[in-house]
């Protein structure tokens, strides 16, 4: 260091400064002050910018041609992949399936991961054991729970089945109805992230000021009223941070319908795409059909989908978290 | 001078970092300073070709050989796709899987034309139809065959005898010549057995195996999608259509959940099965030794399913070594061994005359002796039909069509139509 700095400090002599303005060292350790925490993000800034937005960009810049993977002439062609999407039926059965997909798994989520969530803040035995075991699909692999509830979900020898045909209910055709396949993956979603979801409302509610509670018992309120006068306004952000990324999830499922096919590696979601969601789509269009610019297109259609839909469930649960805070 | 020291080891932190975040994996192919030349091969799966790497670098002190072995065939493709696309980063040798190839001879300008290095030196080393189906349009021998999946047909003995049926694989053998007659021989079946007993598992499976041997598929030599006006493919779509309506399907699509577990069932009685099909039937239908057997004969001549290819992308730098791996791990020799470690069933004619085939029995299928019936089923394969580069989301198409009239969502002319439209945007 000491060989860097000396020539600096010879040239600070060389040119003396006014005495009402800071020296280099002053400067610098300002700058220091000022600048450092900057440098010291810009880690977690540059891979972003590395591994998110330039991909960002670059799909973008695909999805403006006419660009095949399996060919080396590459045309500009403006808007035309995006044109090609709104007259795409296939695009829009991709498009409603996902949202359905989402609405099936993203509710019932939210609500049931509340309510476990209020139960393991309770007093129960074995609280320990209890909190482990509600964490534990969310460890194992989509893969792995494609292939668990494939067996569950079978349209001749699957378990479910097998019972409804034992309590004299027909067979339900999970693969070839578009509403029981999208009941069945959304079944796979609930799984293993409603744990997950519950203990960070759990974490959350073990915030909430015990003297809160108390002062509502002293008011007279009931378990009931507590819920959904103390505890729900003061879980707001985190109401807010667990909408948007079941938002963000929910809108890319990928792995689970890929497994729920009845013919694995088929990418189509179904004989007749019955649950064929939009990042299966986009596959298909970009690694199947090997047209990227078409798969791009699919890729930003998505990306402007979720922001929109994550900002819209931003401003919804606001209003909501807000209303019930008002209320008290 | 702390503050300063410190803000300059972020700003050197931030720049390794970014660095690193940068710095790719080596490129493949590198040489060393003392000479030594290392070889990626890039495979997936199985290929048997452990041992043999390490007798070639002992054959050669001057080349290493690296392997870079994906989990499955389509990984595999995914990268070779992608960075075939990118021009950098694939292995000095790729393995490419049957159903792609045809692909990849759309692009043989991205792979080393190994006419260059020997081809057609040892071209009759392989069965015909398996050297045709490496090599482009253009004549560029893109790809060294290695194994192939000749097929035949496994049967359920004790529900033929059931059936009341033969169930010796000889007379079967003379039974079952063309389509028709293995239809006829299901009607029979299901007749005799009543409901609940299917011939077959999936129409989906007969119609591939059908649609392949065709002399015209999907596309014509000029890749001009014929699907609609090749009367054949609907010839073969009417004839499985019947067959389901007869009865004969168990509407069960192969490799699904429902499909591994209806071996442990009745639920159908025949499979066309390729050579490396008997471990699959072993596995799924573990416990019922000698339930399954297998006759040498496939309805409507031969046929294949599965087997790779070794090829040689341009991005290498090392063409000429790499070309001579790959021919020789293909050598008869080559894949007899690889054939002993890992039952890779062999392509070339030679490897086909070993003694380690001619004395292979499966005890799973009653002592079938699967080796020779094997070698018979690859020497009946016909002449390879040519494959325009979109004929897997064709068939993909189709392949949904089927299942729609299996899944029961759609009747066979709504399934068709929408057969024809689907192939026409993909086409």
């Amino acid at each position: 260091m000491p060989t860097v700095a000396a020539p600096e400090h010879t040239a600070g002599v060389a040119t003396p400064q006014p005495s009402d303005r800071p020296g280099w060292r002053q400067r610098l350790s300002r700058a220091d002050v000022t600048y450092s925490p900057y440098l010291y993000i810009a880690p977690f800034f540059v891979l972003f910018l590395v591994v998110g937005l330039i991909p960002l960009g670059y799909t973008a810049w695909v999805s403006l041609h006419d660009w095949r993977l399996d060919s080396t002439e590459r045309s500009f062609v403006g808007l035309a992949n995006f044109a090609d999407l709104l007259d795409d039926e296939y695009f829009w059965n991709a498009l409603g399936n996902t949202f359905s997909i989402f609405v099936l798994s993203s509710g019932p989520q939210i609500v049931i991961a509340l309510g476990l969530a209020v139960l393991l803040d309770s007093g129960i035995r074995a609280r320990s054991f209890w909190r482990l075991a509600v964490i534990l699909p969310y460890v194992v692999t989509p893969v792995a729970v494609g292939i668990i509830f494939g067996n569950l979900f079978g349209d001749r020898f699957g378990l479910i089945n097998t019972v409804l045909e034992g309590i004299g209910s027909g067979p339900v055709q999970w693969h070839a109805d578009t509403l029981p396949s999208h009941l069945a993956i959304a079944s796979m979603v609930n799984w293993r992230w409603t744990g997950y979801n519950a203990l960070i409302f759990l974490a959350a509610m073990q915030a909430i000021p015990r003297e809160l509670y108390e002062a509502a018992v002293v008011d007279g309120a009931n378990a009931w009223r507590r819920f959904i006068s103390v505890t729900i306004p003061m879980l707001r952000p985190t109401v807010i941070f667990v909408v948007v990324t079941s938002t963000i999830g929910g809108l890319q499922i990928f792995a689970e319908p890929l497994m729920f096919d009845s013919q694995p590696g088929a990418v189509t979601g179904g004989s007749d795409r019955q649950f064929q969601t939009m990042t299966l789509y986009l596959y298909e269009r970009a690694f199947r059909n090997l047209d990227l610019g078409a798969g791009s297109a699919v890729a930003w259609s998505l990306f402007l989908i979720i922001v929109v839909f994550a900002l819209l469930n931003y401003l919804l649960t606001r209003r909501i978290a807000s209303a019930g805070e008002a209320r008290q | 001078m702390r503050t300063t020291r410190s803000a300059r080891v972020a700003g050197l932190a931030a720049i390794a970092l970014t660095a690193a975040a940068c710095g790719s994996g080596d490129s493949g192919t590198a040489s060393d300073d003392d000479g030594v030349i290392e070889l990626t091969v890039a495979t997936f799966n199985e290929f048997g070709y452990d041992e043999l790497y390490q007798e070639y670098m002992d054959a050669h002190p001057n080349i290493r050989i690296v392997e870079r072995k994906a989990g499955t065939a389509e990984a595999a493709i995914e990268n070779l796709r992608t960075k075939l696309a990118a021009g950098s980063g694939l292995s000095d040798i790729e393995a490419v899987e049957e159903a792609w190839m045809v692909g990849f001879l759309a692009q043989a300008d991205k792979f080393h034309d190994l006419r260059d290095y020997g081809a057609d030196d040892i071209a009759d080393r392989w069965l015909p139809w398996k050297f045709e189906a490496g090599t482009a349009p253009g004549g560029e021998v893109i790809g060294y065959g290695t194994d192939i999946g000749p097929m035949a047909l496994c049967y359920r003995r004790d529900l033929f005898e059931q059936a009341g049926l033969p169930a010796d694989r000889d007379v079967l053998g003379q039974m079952i010549t063309d389509w028709a007659s293995y239809f006829d021989l299901g009607v029979h079946y299901v007749e005799a057995m009543g409901e609940g007993y299917a011939w077959y598992d999936t129409a989906g499976n007969i119609f591939q195996a059908m649609q392949n041997q065709l002399e015209v598929g999907y596309y014509d030599t000029d890749d001009n999608l014929v699907a609609a006006e090749n009367d054949a493919i609907k010839a073969n779509f009417d004839a499985v259509v019947t067959a389901n309506e007869a009865g004969l399907s168990a509407n069960l699509q192969t490799w699904s959940e429902d499909w591994a577990k209806a071996f442990q069932t009745d639920a159908f009685a025949t499979l066309p099965c390729p050579s490396w099909f008997l471990g699959v039937i072993e596995g799924n239908a573990k416990g019922r030794e000698g339930t399954w057997d297998v006759v040498d004969a496939f309805p409507g001549g031969g046929g294949n399913w599965g087997g790779s290819y070794l090829t040689v992308p341009k991005q290498t730098d090392h063409p000429e070594e790499a070309a001579e791996l790959a021919a020789w791990l293909t050598a008869p020799e080559q894949q007899v061994k690889a054939f002993v470690a890992k039952g890779t069933f062999p392509s070339q004619v030679e490897a086909l005359e070993s003694a380690e085939l001619a004395e292979m029995t499966h005890p799973f299928f009653n002592d079938a002796p699967t080796g020779t019936m094997f070698v018979n089923r690859a020497l009946a394969v016909g002449e390879a039909q040519y494959k325009g580069p979109r004929d897997g989301d064709v068939n993909q198409a189709l392949q949904n069509s089927l299942r729609r009239i299996e899944d029961g969502s759609q009747e066979p002319d709504a399934a068709w139509e929408q057969f024809l439209e689907d192939a026409e945007r993909v086409g």
